[in-house]
């Protein structure tokens, strides 16, 4: 449909300077939309799992005891989780591990033993994972000084504010899309609007609705198809340098971007977008054709 | 080629054209007469399937309108040349591109490079003005250049609705002679116009029926012009 052979059907609609530039314009800003939008819902799609995987299969047991009680107490508790349904490994901290997670607080050259520190035991989760109250029961009746730390009281709701972040990202990439197609059947009305005396000198020499609507689809088509690749490159860009860190410590702000094989997708922007153009202009086109003799 | 058998149309009002049964057999010339606002434009517009009958049954190459869909009627406007009362073109490109444009419409835009084309710019006298805009012309030019565009096509049929509206008289008399040509050529020929003297003046080239349209029917006028 879009062959060179048709370069003349291109040519029977005349130039038009504004509305040219108007749907270049629009379609390079709904595409540089378009790639914030995939970002967000990338980046957010990537941090729903990563804190629902990982956050979910973790928990942490806390014991706080006489020095005298604190190693029978995290044997207990041991014992305790090894019966317990749910629990992969759980294996208690070595002094060097908890020495190098209160250094950011006391310093690196502090001497556990000289204060009193609760004990630390990392629970991993199996794939089911476990029951926090069940336990919770059982260490109680055992185990006094512990505290089971799930990480689900703040955890769910980030999960689900991740999540839900995630679908408003995809919404908006569909509403970004839905927007390029009224607009760009807007476009297309005007065009054949405007060019009504072109289309009825086409008619009246024999040229099909197709021919006709060729030379509208092919326009507005192409239009989009640049508009959008100068937004995209533009996003895309944008999003590059947004400052970063891919490592532990990313926040959501700081990992809003494009991860691996996910660079890729803001590269179907254009193609999507000149999709969408085709078919609106083509809509539009057949619309406006039936209506005439 | 073109056949009516009591064709009414009616543009919502009253009926304008009724009960009309005509037949424009091939290699025939017709003239369509009738006071302004009489139908002759309606009626044209019926022998192009640009309007469908109201009742009535009209085919164009034995096939009835009705059953036409829209590609099919683009099929027909190829065999049916065509010069509108108040000729359009496309502005933006040259008269001769304008006059070619039939041939790429219709996938032939091989043959807008030979020479045909300049023959027949030749023959409307329209060489010296291949190169100007559409806008540019004038009223006698406007016609030639959509006769040839017309034509290009070879078509079986030529309709002319006021070719001759805005034209002086030895204008009007030229564009004649290019019609009876074509007629002399095997084209069936079909002119409206309410000039009865330009009628008059080609009664004796050509072998030319008079159709008069008078209180919304069609009659076959004699020789008392
Ligand atoms: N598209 C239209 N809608 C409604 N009425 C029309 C239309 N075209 C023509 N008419 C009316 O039909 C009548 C015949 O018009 P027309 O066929 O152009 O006559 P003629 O060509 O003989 O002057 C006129 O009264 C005109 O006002
Ligand atoms: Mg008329």
């Amino acid at each position: 449909m879009l062959a060179s052979r048709d370069r003349h059907a291109d040519r029977v609609v005349p130039p038009s300077g504004f509305t040219a530039q108007l749907t270049l314009f629009a379609a390079a800003a709904m595409a540089f939309l378009a790639v914030f939008a995939l970002a967000l819902s990338l980046a957010s799609g990537r941090l729903a799992a990563r804190w629902g995987d990982e956050l979910a299969r973790s928990a942490t047991i806390r014991i706080t005891a006489p020095q005298d009680q604190q190693s029978a107490q995290v044997e207990a508790a041991l014992r305790i989780l090894e019966t317990t349904k749910g629990v992969r490994t759980a294996r208690a901290l070595t002094d060097a591990e908890q020495q190098a997670l209160l250094a950011p607080w006391f310093g690196a050259d502090l001497a556990l033993d000289t204060l009193p520190v609760p004990r630390l035991i990392e629970v991993i989760e199996d794939a089911d994972g476990m029951d926090p109250a069940g336990l919770r029961l059982r260490l109680a009746a055992e185990v006094p000084g512990a505290v089971l730390d799930d990480h689900s009281r703040w955890r769910a709701p980030l999960v689900s504010a991740a999540s839900r972040l995630r679908t408003l990202g995809w919404t908006s990439t569909l509403l970004i899309a839905a927007v390029m197609a009224a607009m760009v059947t807007l476009a297309a009305n005007a065009a054949l609007a405007a060019n009504a005396q072109v289309i009825s000198v086409l008619r009246l020499v024999g040229a099909t609705d197709a021919y006709i609507a060729q030379a509208f689809i092919r326009r507005f088509t192409i239009r989009t198809l640049i508009g959008a690749s100068a937004g995209m490159a533009l996003g895309m860009v944008a999003v590059l340098f947004m400052p970063g860190g891919n490592d532990e410590t990313a926040t959501f702000l700081t990992g809003l971007g494009f991860q691996g094989w996910h660079w890729i997708t803001p590269l179907l922007v254009p193609p999507l977008a000149a999709l969408v153009a085709f078919l609106a202009t083509r809509m539009a086109a057949r619309r406006t054709l039936e209506t005439l003799t | 080629m073109i056949e009516l058998e009591n064709v009414a149309y009616s543009y919502g009002g009253g009926e304008l054209l009724s009960d009309i049964s005509l037949k424009l057999a091939a290699g025939s010339f017709h003239f369509l007469t009738g006071p302004s606002g009489a139908g002759k434009t309606t009626l044209m517009k019926l022998c192009y399937g640009a309007l469908s009958p109201t009742s009535g049954t009209l085919r164009l190459f034995d096939k009835d309108v009705h059953t036409l869909d829209r590609d099919e009627i683009a099929q027909i406007r190829r065999r049916v040349g065509v010069v509108h009362q108040d000729c359009q073109f496309l502005d933006h490109l040259p008269v001769k591109e304008n006059i070619a444009l039939p041939l790429h419409v219709s996938d032939r835009s091989n043959e807008a490079e030979t020479g045909d084309i300049d023959d027949l710019m030749h023959w409307v006298g329209l060489t010296d003005r291949a190169a100007a805009l559409p806008p540019e012309l004038s009223g006698g030019e406007r016609q030639r250049a959509a006769l040839a565009r017309a034509v290009i096509m070879s078509p079986d049929v030529v309709l002319a609705d006021e070719p001759t509206g805005n034209v002086d008289w030895d204008m009007s008399q030229r564009l004649l002679r290019l019609l009876i040509e074509l007629n002399r050529m095997g084209k069936t020929v079909l002119v409206a116009t309410h000039d009865l003297s330009l009628i008059r003046a080609t009664k004796s080239q050509v072998q030319a029926r008079v159709l008069r349209i008078a209180n919304r029917r069609i009659q076959l006028a004699g020789a008392d012009l």
